[in-house]
């Protein structure tokens, strides 16, 4: 599988993400300048961590408008599977391909930590091959407070949009396992079409043993497992 | 001319910093603070006709210098 992980000026989650892929998992994956204008052969594209132009004005504000973000939307809407971490997710909700907006953590602190995530359902390219437990989880953002509008937040209830909540040691989402003060836990969302998704925690911090923990590694095989029953599928 | 653009966050939005400041406020000893609300202001030189320069940044505030789904935003030209 091939995947793309963009890279804007103040990227710095980028090579942790293509080292994941491309060493732990053994797919291909390649940096993408913000400059460029096409995706090539891309099937998956990564929008990866960091501060992109410094975080200036607000996070994600500026990136949104780079060049590459035409290429993504238009991939994106041919049903391309797109998925933001971190300032990815901040990116993906100014651009208006994710709903709701990241802002100031609760407590105005810049929380960077071990947490409990709670996948809330399988149904979708980023969560369909997640064991069945929680996941523990780096978290490092000080915008990562996810608002969205009540009727919004409705939608997604629906929809079945929310793909991951913030919860405690045994599984409940209480406000002291909110880190940031995010509506209703949450950590990661997607689209109504389930392609595009986002969310705050770095999974690609926590792919190998040796970090400490891999639980992360199940979201990144759930895109390739997602990919290749697509492929079956599209064959058969 | 001079665009002066002010952005709050909206009634709706969580505002600790507001907040924040409300709190220090009131333990300096001032009183009848109600809310306090931290946002954003911008100056922009900016020439041309009147009206093309208040179309052309309320759109830029609409689509780039604010957020519609966290802040208000108030565009006076001076």
């Amino acid at each position: 599988m091939n995947f793309a992980v963009l890279q804007f000026p103040g990227s710095n989650c980028d090579q942790d993400c293509v080292h994941v892929l491309a060493d732990v998992l053994g797919h291909s994956a390649r940096l993408l300048w913000h400059k460029e204008t096409s995706l090539g052969n891309a099937d998956a594209v990564i929008i990866p961590g960091g501060f992109s132009y410094g975080d200036y004005l607000r996070t994600g504000a500026i990136a949104r408008f780079s060049p590459i973000m035409h290429a993504v939307q238009t991939f994106a809407a041919n049903g391309g599977l797109v998925l933001g971490v971190c300032n990815g997710f901040q990116i993906l909700c100014e651009a208006g391909m994710l709903p709701g907006a990241l802002i100031r953590n609760r407590s105005l602190q810049f929380r960077c930590e071990n947490i409990f995530l709670k996948t809330e359902t399988r149904n979708s390219p980023y969560t369909n091959a997640i064991p069945e437990k929680l996941m523990r989880i780096p978290i490092a953002h000080g915008e990562g407070c996810y608002f969205a509008q009540p009727d919004t937040l409705s939608r997604l209830k629906a929809n079945d949009q929310i793909l991951w909540r913030y919860v405690s040691a045994q599984g409940e989402t209480t406000e002291l396992a909110n880190p940031n003060g995010s509506v209703d836990n949450i950590a990661g969302i997607c689209n109504e079409r389930r392609n595009i998704a986002g969310l705050m925690p770095h999974p690609e911090r926590a792919s190998e043993a040796i970090l400490g923990c891999a639980d992360g590694k199940s979201i990144f095989e759930s895109i390739i497992a997602w990919q290749q029953q697509q492929a079956v599928a599209k064959a058969a | 001319m001079k665009a002066k653009i002010i952005i709050t966050p909206k009634k709706a939005v969580l505002d600790p910093q507001g907040k924040t400041v409300q709190n220090a406020l009131e333990h300096m000893g001032y009183q009848g603070i109600n809310a306090v609300h931290v946002g954003k202001y911008l100056e922009i030189e900016v020439a041309g006709d009147r009206e093309a320069v208040r179309r052309q940044l309320d759109e830029a505030c609409h689509k780039f210098l604010s957020n519609p789904v966290i802040e208000d935003y108030r565009l006076e030209l001076e």
